[in-house]
């Protein structure tokens, strides 16, 4: 964990230095989900970034999709392309599209971006992986304010029904949306009963602690019959002290001052 | 001064609260990007936040509606098109007096990529019996037309851009629904042109520098605003067609089922044999600054230019 641990502040700086370059972008919700991908990538999630169409890769689907510079960095560093082409997110021509699309770039499975979708989409490939009897897991990951959305209580309902235990939802809390705090705009909680209530194995921990995240991705390993739910608690732009839990900083690019101070910080902070 | 629509369409809000006390305002968690914001501080009694859940917030447009209120209902144009099928139930079908108000169409919205584009939208609203379609060119049109959809009976879509755009009509300008607009042409007025131009939101500006660039070359091109998509004006189409050699359309949005479509249809059913070049989105769309993307996908002037001298033979 010591090494995930700096790898996760490298993970950082890159999130803020892509975003910067851009000139647009969502610092908040990368800064909130990182720590969740790097875990993920580094100890669970089958991949091979020289293969990344090998048939038998475990899936990720990245369902809030304006965290993708979250997940560009993670897939950077796994090396599914150049470390370099961070800094054309956003940029005419780039792979890295302002959201994620699969078409264009190694390593994304799903397009995504319009919020409610991801979770239908991953029940799909859990489906999928069930009816050809591997032994693939599919990753979910949401936004608490994307589980506003109607489509997402329709996904958790079918998933139990079809006894999806190779799917694993992780939903990001760091209680932040656009207009304002989630619990203020269209309040959840109690999340982790709703979700046991709709006969999801749920555990509930801290999203920025890299062991309990390791614990929970082997615990979800184990469940025999039921879809598995994460609920990570985090903070939006954690890591960065202007920006955590502040609303202004959910869809909006630091200058090069902030970039400066938001680097030093997660660098030698 | 080069405003965008959308931020018109937030202070015309507030201006009209008063005049119209049975409009009500329902969000989607956007309310800082479709301008609503104002409003919602000014008025919170009649604000309603619904979260990231677009289908309930339409339906419950709907019924508001169906009781007496005015809902206005926004999001990005993306993400209300998304509804379709609520849309066409709980809206049209009932004829719901409910204003759907999307923002940042098209290609216009830039780095965000394509997920984020409503390019389709149109081509969609077009298709349900009895929706208008509004979309203003500029700042003193969408005012005018955010008035109109609030003392018109019946569902509306009004379409707004994200980037600013210049002022293409004079102070006196009249909003009237269903017209189609002349925005420029050249003067002395030639008895014939070479084109007349049929553009829409954000891509008006640059038809009209297309057309004033044009005129030192030697042609004659006429740039109408086509403010009201649906119904759509098909009686100034015909006056048009009888001095112009042909039409080009040109839109920020997919090239099926939008302006071009409306004026094809309405160009065929007069059987006065005129061409339609149109000008529009074939892709899915993709990052990029609103400006380069015009480029790229033939939107600007340059491109505008040339679809009204093209040889068509
Ligand atoms: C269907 C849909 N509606 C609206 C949006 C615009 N939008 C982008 S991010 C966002 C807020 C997301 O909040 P949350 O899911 O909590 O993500 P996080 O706070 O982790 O960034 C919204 C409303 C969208 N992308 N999709």
């Amino acid at each position: 964990m010591e090494d995930l641990s700096s790898q996760t502040k490298e993970l950082r700086a890159d999130i803020i230095r892509m975003i910067t370059a851009a000139g647009s972008g969502h610092p908040g919700g990368s800064l909130s989900v990182i720590d969740l991908l790097a875990v993920l990538y580094a100890k669970h999630l089958r991949h091979d970034p020289k293969k990344p169409d090998w048939p038998g890769r475990d899936r990720l689907v990245l369902s809030k999709g304006h965290a993708c510079p979250a997940l560009y960095a993670v897939l950077a560093h796994r090396g599914f392309f150049p470390q370099e082409e961070l800094m054309t997110l956003r940029k005419l021509g780039s792979r890295l599209q302002g959201h994620p699309e699969r078409h264009r770039l190694p390593g994304i499975e799903a397009a995504t971006g319009s919020l409610g979708q991801g979770l239908s989409m991953g029940l799909g490939m859990a489906l999928a992986a069930k009816m050809d009897g591997a032994d693939q897991r599919i990753f979910v990951v949401t936004g608490d304010g994307e589980m506003q959305a109607g489509q997402v209580w329709e996904a958790l309902m079918a998933a139990p029904k079809f006894k999806l235990d190779n799917l694993t939802l992780i939903v990001d809390c760091n209680n932040g949306q656009i207009d304002g705090h989630v619990n203020e705009i269209m309040a959840l909680d109690p999340l982790a009963e709703k979700l046991k209530s709709f006969n999801w194995d749920t555990r509930t921990i801290d999203g920025h602690d890299l062991a309990a995240i390791d614990g929970a991705l082997s615990a979800v390993k184990t469940v025999k019959g039921k879809p598995q739910a994460i609920v990570a608690r985090t903070i939006k732009g954690k890591g960065v002290s202007f920006m955590e839990d502040n609303i202004a900083w959910h869809g909006k690019a630091p200058n090069q001052e902030e970039c400066e101070r938001a680097l030093k910080e997660i660098l030698h902070g | 001064m080069a405003k965008a629509t959308r931020e018109a369409f937030g202070e015309a809000l507030v201006s009209l609260a008063e005049k119209f006390p049975q409009m009500v305002v329902l969000d989607s968690d956007l309310s800082k990007s479709t301008m609503t914001v104002d409003f919602a501080k000014k008025y919170p009694q009649r604000h309603f936040e619904f979260g990231i859940a677009e289908s309930n917030m339409i339906g419950a447009a709907a019924g508001l509606a169906l009781y007496g209120k005015v809902p206005v209902c926004t999001s990005f144009a993306c993400f209300l098109i998304g509804r379709l099928e609520t849309i066409r139930v709980a809206v049209t079908l009932n004829g719901a007096n409910v204003k759907l108000v999307g923002t940042h169409a098209g290609l216009g919205i830039g780095d965000d990529g394509a997920s984020q584009m409503g390019l389709e939208d149109v081509a969609a609203m077009r298709s349900l019996p009895g929706m208008t379609i509004l979309q203003p060119g500029d700042a003193l049109e969408a005012r005018q037309a955010v008035e109109w959809m609030l003392q018109h009976r019946g569902p509306v879509y009004l379409r707004l851009t994200r980037q600013k755009l210049d002022d293409v009509h004079r102070p006196d300008y009249k909003f009237e629904c269903g017209k189609l607009d002349i925005v420029w042409e050249p003067e002395p007025k030639a008895k014939h042109f070479q084109a007349t131009v049929l553009a829409s939101g954000g891509t008006v500006g640059g038809a009209v520098n297309a057309a004033k660039e044009l005129l030192p070359k030697g042609f004659a091109v006429r740039v109408v605003n086509a403010g009201t998509l649906a119904p759509f004006d098909v009686d100034s189409v015909e006056d048009f067609a009888k001095d112009s050699e042909r039409f080009v359309t040109v839109e920020d949005h997919n090239i099926v089922g939008g302006l071009g479509s409306a004026a094809c249809e309405a160009a065929a059913s007069l059987g006065m044999g005129k061409p339609v070049v149109c000008l529009g989105v074939r892709e899915t769309g993709e990052s990029g600054l609103a400006a380069q993307l015009y480029d790229k996908h033939g939107l600007s002037a340059p491109h505008i230019m040339e679809a009204c001298i093209r040889n068509l033979s």
